[in-house]
């Protein structure tokens, strides 16, 4: 099987290694002559930077006459639809309807509460000072309380979860299921490396079944086989169904990257904690899994990223996460059809965690490596 | 967790056996129990709920004719066929896309790749640029935008071709199409000779290891020239049915449909981004002293790249661009959310119809792991290929 721990490079996502140009290494040249060298340092160089140069000359203006020159900053669809550009009016009238859908306007507090919980125990969790018991202890009551603001549980009147959008569910969806696969992405890997051979078998059977399947049909089982499958026809939350099935899917790929840091410990470390006479799980719990999920931190970082993204496909059963609320928007008789201004600016709000995060993971990547090496 | 058995296993055909399955035989066997029963449990649900709601389990309905069109297909297709022709249909749209895909984002994201590493500052940024936003918004969204953009193309008798040729409309893109003017029957080997005689040549001249891009290059344009002289002398005109604008539509040339368009535009650049990654990483994996002993051999920019690093970078690339194929041809299934008719989209379709939802789903899990499956192993057996060719330390 392919797997990312044979390949280097695959768990790591941004230019880390210096480039392979020698004559520049170890010299820090000022500004200006590093910008000289690298635009007009060869004849071949400067042929490529005019070159860019003019086909950045006709692409760049028609799209800044378009989203800044000619844009409509307020007004109405009227005025949008008489102006050439960009329709960012469409984008304030509808911001709510963006970031929240359906959900009742009147009760928009909730959601947003939800949202501002969510990104401020996103924010803890970045920090590594925060890595202890607590933080646990700290999601799974901001869960359990995003979910009952959002359904308004202690705080009548309920909202039926078919109301619920936009960036809270893209949000709520993406933590709640990182959240639990990752202690069943940590029983499968280890499972993946026992010594039980039937155990081993069904952890690979699960791990390559999900692999090899695309998510879409992943988001169909949760929609048409998990409906039948539990007793006596109970209509779960289809959600909630889907939660179910992405947590499935996306324990097989954490999996693979919790092997990868199984794999990277030397085998001395087991055989030592054996010695001191620890039994199984004692070793993984003490010794094993501390150091190996210390080295694919960053590299879940960046699944978590890709995850975030995969959440929008919510949108192909129906569910209203937040790109399907922005195509919803445009869907409004009264702003019809500023597909393109919808898209962008979610576009842009994707691009901020997605960007943020993979920032983040570098960062991470290099904080741990000189935790490692201070011991 | 070890691999190392502490207890010596017994000699003999019970020991090995045992061996193999391991130690703590009843936790295995209380596992192995529990999910069965959790499958049965499952199995029986489902049975019950297809009996209650009355649909009859199996796969009889393949046979079944299917009550639906398909928008675009490569093979004909009407209301009426098969359920199980229908798939193929759909099998066929998918992997249409697919291959496609994989070649163009290929070539693109080789192209970007190496225009990354260029050393133009300007150019490099823009490269990092163009892979930080692709790479960081969701393909769906991407999608979205490029059906949104295919709409924005102007209908037919207004749009204004490219170069006299290509038509961009909210139709779908018209380009020409060559056409082989009295084309004999059976004349096929005019085709299939000079197509046969470039197959030997890769081959003999793969097994002398003398095979370079240059020479691929040069048998090819004879292998063409050879084509082109045996259908001019055989009577053939080769021409092209150039699309032309014929009142409210436009005829001739082929068309491929904005969904089309959009999904295979979609797949190519969100993959481009990943390939340029790629290729960058497995370049850059190629250590400095590699380049610095080649330079004291006296080799120049071009010869280093492609005799000493190009080979070296292939070991790392090839397994990472062979999991991005799969990555795309699995997320090629998002054609279901831009009305693209692929696999996916048709077995939703049979499901929703007949009510087999179970066994409709089956079919598609049995079609990606086949294609997952097969990838992996030939992608094991190169990697044992080019482990075999003595890779050393680096």
């Amino acid at each position: 099987m392919t797997t990312l721990d044979n390949i280097p490079g695959a768990l790591s996502r941004g230019p880390e290694t210096p480039e392979p140009e020698a004559g520049s290494r170890n010299v820090r040249l000022p500004l200006w002559r590093r910008l000289r060298a690298g635009l007009f340092g060869t004849p071949g160089n400067t042929a490529i930077t005019l070159a860019t140069l003019l086909a950045l000359a006709w692409t760049v203006p028609p799209f800044l006459r378009w989203a800044v020159i000619d844009a409509t900053w307020s007004g109405t669809s009227e005025e949008c639809a008489a102006a050439a550009g960009a329709c960012w009016a469409f984008v304030a009238a509808k911001f709510r309807f963006i970031s929240f859908a359906f959900y009742p306007p009147a009760l928009h507090w909730r959601p947003f509460l939800v949202v501002v919980l969510l990104l401020a125990l996103l924010a803890a969790t970045a920090l590594p000072r925060f890595w202890r018991r607590g933080l646990l202890l700290a999601w799974l009551a901001g869960i359990a309380a995003c979910w009952l603001l959002m359904a308004g549980t202690l705080t009548p009147p309920p909202v039926p979860s078919n109301q619920w959008g936009g960036l809270p569910v893209t949000l709520l969806v993406w933590t709640v299921c990182f959240g639990i696969a990752t202690p069943l992405a940590i029983g499968l890997a280890l499972a993946r490396r026992s010594d039980m051979r039937s155990v081993k078998v069904l952890a690979i059977a699960f791990i390559e079944l999900m692999r090899a399947i695309p998510m879409v049909a992943i988001l169909y089982v949760a929609m048409l086989i998990l409906p039948m499958a539990v007793p006596d026809g109970q209509l779960i939350d289809k959600t909630i169904r889907a939660m179910v099935m992405i947590t499935l899917f996306w324990s097989a790929y954490l999996a693979e990257v919790v092997r990868a840091g199984l794999q990277a410990i030397p085998p001395g470390q087991d055989e030592a904690a054996m010695a001191l006479g620890l039994g199984y799980w004692r070793r993984m719990q003490l010794v094993i899994l501390p150091q190996a999920l210390r080295t694919v931190v960053p590299a879940m970082v960046n699944l978590a990223i890709g995850f975030l993204l995969a959440t929008s496909l919510l949108a192909v059963i129906g569910i209203v996460d937040l790109l399907n609320a922005a195509r919803a928007a445009a869907t409004d008789p009264s702003w019809l059809g500023f597909y393109d201004e919808a898209y962008l600016f979610v576009a842009a709000i994707y691009f901020a965690f997605c960007f943020g995060g993979s920032r983040y993971s570098m960062w991470l990547e290099r904080y741990l490596g000189a935790a490692k090496e201070r011991g | 967790m070890s691999e190392t058995g502490l207890t010596p296993a017994a000699p003999g055909p019970a020991g090995r056996i045992r061996a193999w399955w391991g130690p703590r035989i009843v936790t295995q066997i209380v596992t192995v129990c529990a999910v069965l029963a959790l499958f049965w449990l499952l199995g029986q649900n489902t049975a019950t709920t297809m009996e209650r709601i009355g649909i009859a389990p199996g796969f009889g309905f393949l046979g079944h004719s299917a009550n639906f069109e398909i928008g675009e297909t490569s093979i004909p297709f009407s209301a009426g066929n098969t359920y199980a022709y229908a798939m193929l249909v759909g099998l066929i749209n998918t992997v249409k896309v697919a291959l496609l895909g994989c070649i163009l984002t290929t070539i693109l994201g080789v192209t970007i790749g190496i225009a990354g590493l260029s050393g133009n500052l300007l150019l490099a940024g823009l490269v990092r640029g163009y892979i930080e936003i692709v790479r960081n918004t969701p393909l769906l969204l991407q999608l979205f935008f490029w059906v949104s953009l295919t709409k924005a193309f102007p209908p037919p008798r207004q749009a204004a071709p490219l170069f006299d040729a290509v038509f961009l409309t909210n139709r779908g893109v018209f380009f020409p199409a060559p056409i082989f003017d009295g084309m004999p029957d059976g004349a096929g080997w005019l085709i299939g000779l000079p197509l046969a005689g470039y197959g030997l040549f890769l081959w003999f001249a793969r097994r002398r290891g003398a095979l370079t891009l240059r020479r691929g290059l040069l048998a090819a344009l004879a292998c063409l020239a050879l084509a082109a002289a045996l259908l001019a002398g055989n009577g053939v005109s080769i021409g092209f049915d150039v699309p032309v604008l014929a009142g409210f539509n436009i005829r001739g040339g082929v068309t491929i449909t904005p969904e089309f368009t959009a999904l295979l535009v979609g797949l190519t650049v969100k993959f481009s981004a990943a390939i340029a990654e790629i290729v960058r990483a497995g370049i850059q994996s190629v250590g400095q002293g590699q380049w610095e002993a080649a330079r004291s051999l006296g080799m120049h920019r071009g010869q280093i790249m492609r005799l000493i690093v190009i080979p070296q970078a292939l070991r790392v690339i090839t397994p990472l661009i062979t999991s991005s194929y799969l990555d795309l041809t699995k997320d090629s299934s998002l054609a279901v959310a831009i009305g693209y008719p692929d696999l996916v989209s048709v077995i939703n379709t049979t499901a929703n119809t007949t009510g087999q939802a179970f066994e409709a789903l089956i079919i598609l899990i049995g079609v990606f792991v086949t294609i997952n499956l097969s990838v992996s192993y030939a992608m094991n057996v190169y990697n044992r290929r080019v482990a075999l060719r003595g890779s050393g330390p680096r």
